[in-house]
């Protein structure tokens, strides 16, 4: 790293807000952090193991609503078994999953490989199990960028075009969390900067939470609120800019990643009026994806 | 026409309708394996039917539930892969059905019956088994297709969405049984299972919904039963292979005419 940033003061081990990041050797405190009962959902304490190998230890973590948190982490960093214990997928073997009573959980899992003997049309796939009119399902689809592929079998879709259909299914739900767990995999550069100003878009328009599993490094971080830096526990979180200049950061992903996260910035494409509702102001013409 | 060709007739449609539906979800999932170790390992069933004079129905039913619940459990281990667990299960229950049955029976026991079935020595009761229990096979079909589609797409995400997985899979295999169970009295057991993949094959290449798919196999199913005694009474080959050729036919004919098609 070339900036001159401080060098990082050894931290006092006593319960801690995890706002600044921690040492590999770091003890987490003992007394899990109170919940927020503003959030949507909320882990504590998050402690699994499997095969006698701790995957996750003493994860905490909050999602609230009108907020993207981009949990972020090397392969093998247990990401995505975070995923599945805040979904409830897996049970926890220490610590708590905490739903606010009116959750609505639109997820987007990472894989999605659909059997080639299955037929299925888009549209049939977004009414699958949810009760969904035309005007719906075609609204949900333009929210996206989908609306051509309506009537295409799932198996013909692109890598991107399947994660954009996912995230209309994941939104026909009208969810106020959306997990979306590697949206950008299998989707080229200047798509995956469109799907991030997308989810940008959606939390500013919808006030949905958003819970967004990468181990991209380039577009994410300027658009979201929090950065969570996980290697099989929170190694440090905090709004992007301070994740990224963290030493503990840098030795993760290395001082290339922590500059390249200058490239790109969530560009918004409306303004927030007096009411604080959103405005689209001249929408380019070239924004439908392509 | 001869009542025993009617009945004969009659057994091999209901089953065709019956697996229809239920083999699609076979293919989807990949569980053809599955559904053949679960299969041949009801020959076990007979033994025990022939041993304690239960009706044989019910005892390939009760066999084959608790080989299917035994594979689940199996599926849990993380040794060797689930495949390698069917290939142990699939022969050694085969390999454990042959010495029972012949134990119970005598060395010379004609065990050709029991392993592809006699179409034409079907009989009142038998339809009864095939058309009440195939009755409740769909009604339960029908009654989880919403669900088992959502797993078949994506489990994981329609276990998010709040899909019971366990529930649903193990109403299915209890479906599966039963299938199994009637099937085994018409095309024997290591037919049956023909009857639930070959129709679907055949189906997919000329289908663009899940539902059309399972139409388009039973509509497979029937003309192959009719096709296939047909050919049975006149060539005088015994009955359930000859459905299974004509079925393998037509899936073959079907794959090369549409498979090219890329599904649409």
């Amino acid at each position: 790293m070339t900036t001159a940033s401080p060098v990082p003061t050894p931290h006092v081990h006593a319960p801690h807000v995890h706002d600044g990041c921690c040492g590999h050797d770091h003890v987490h405190p003992p007394a899990p952090a109170q919940l927020d009962p503003r959030a949507l959902l909320s882990g504590r304490g998050l402690t699994f193991v499997r095969g006698g190998r701790s995957i996750l230890t003493g994860v905490d973590i909050d999602i609230r609503p009108g907020e993207i948190v981009t949990v972020i982490g090397p392969n093998g960093a247990g990401k995505t078994t975070l995923v599945r214990l805040l979904l409830g997928l897996d049970a926890p073997d220490r610590g708590v999953v905490h739903r606010r009573s009116d959750l609505v959980i639109g997820y987007a899992p990472q894989r999605f490989d659909i059997d080639r003997a299955l037929p299925m049309t888009v549209s049939r796939f977004l009414r699958l199990g949810q009760p969904a009119g035309d005007a719906e399902v075609g609204a949900a689809l333009a929210e996206v960028g989908a609306v051509r592929v309506a009537n295409q079998q799932m198996t013909s879709l692109s890598g991107g075009e399947l994660q954009r259909v996912v995230l209309a299914r994941a939104l026909l739900r009208t969810p106020n969390l959306l997990v979306l767990d590697e949206p950008v995999r299998g989707v080229d550069y200047a798509g995956e900067a469109e799907l991030y100003t997308l989810i940008g878009k959606l939390r500013d328009d919808r006030g949905l939470g958003v819970l967004l599993v990468s181990h991209d490094l380039h577009v994410v971080m300027a658009a979201s609120n929090r950065v969570v830096c996980l290697n099989r526990h929170v190694c440090c979180s905090g709004v992007p800019e301070t994740v990224a200049q963290h030493p503990e950061y840098v030795r993760l992903f290395g001082a290339e990643a922590a500059r390249a996260i200058a490239v790109y910035h969530h560009h918004h494409d409306h303004r927030h009026d007096l009411g604080g509702d959103p405005t689209p102001v001249s929408r380019p013409s070239g924004e439908e994806p392509r | 026409m001869e009542p025993y060709l009617l009945r004969a007739l009659a057994a091999g449609v209901g089953l065709a309708i019956v697996a229809a539906p239920l083999g699609c979800f076979v293919v989807w999932n990949r569980m053809a394996y599955f559904g053949e170790t679960v299969a041949q390992a009801s020959l076990l069933g007979v033994a025990l039917g022939l041993m304690f004079q239960l009706d044989l129905t019910i005892s390939v039913l009760l066999v084959a539930l608790a080989v299917a619940g035994l594979l689940i459990l199996a599926g849990r281990q993380t040794a060797v892969p689930v495949d390698s667990i069917l290939g142990l299960m699939h022969f050694g229950a085969l390999a454990a059905g042959v010495i029972a049955t012949a134990l119970v029976r005598g060395p010379s026991v004609d065990l050709m019956g029991y392993l592809f079935g006699d179409v034409f020595a079907v009989t009142g009761s038998d339809l009864m088994w095939v058309y009440g229990g195939g009755a409740l096979a769909l009604a339960a079909m029908a009654w989880l297709w919403s669900s088992l589609l959502r797993l078949a797409v994506h489990e994981e995400l329609a276990a998010a969405e709040g899909v019971s997985r366990d529930r649903v899979r193990i109403a299915f295999t209890l479906v599966l049984a039963l299938t199994i169970a009637i099937g085994m009295k018409i095309v024997g057991i290591l037919l049956v299972i023909a009857f639930l993949i070959v129709p679907s094959v055949a189906a997919r290449p000329f289908s663009s919904t899940p539902e059309r798919m399972a139409l388009l196999a039973a509509l497979t199913g029937i003309a192959s039963t009719t096709l296939g005694l047909g050919l049975s009474l006149y060539t005088d080959a015994p009955g359930g292979p000859s459905i299974v050729l004509v079925m393998a036919l037509l899936a073959g004919l079907s794959l090369t005419l549409g498979g090219s098609r890329n599904a649409r």
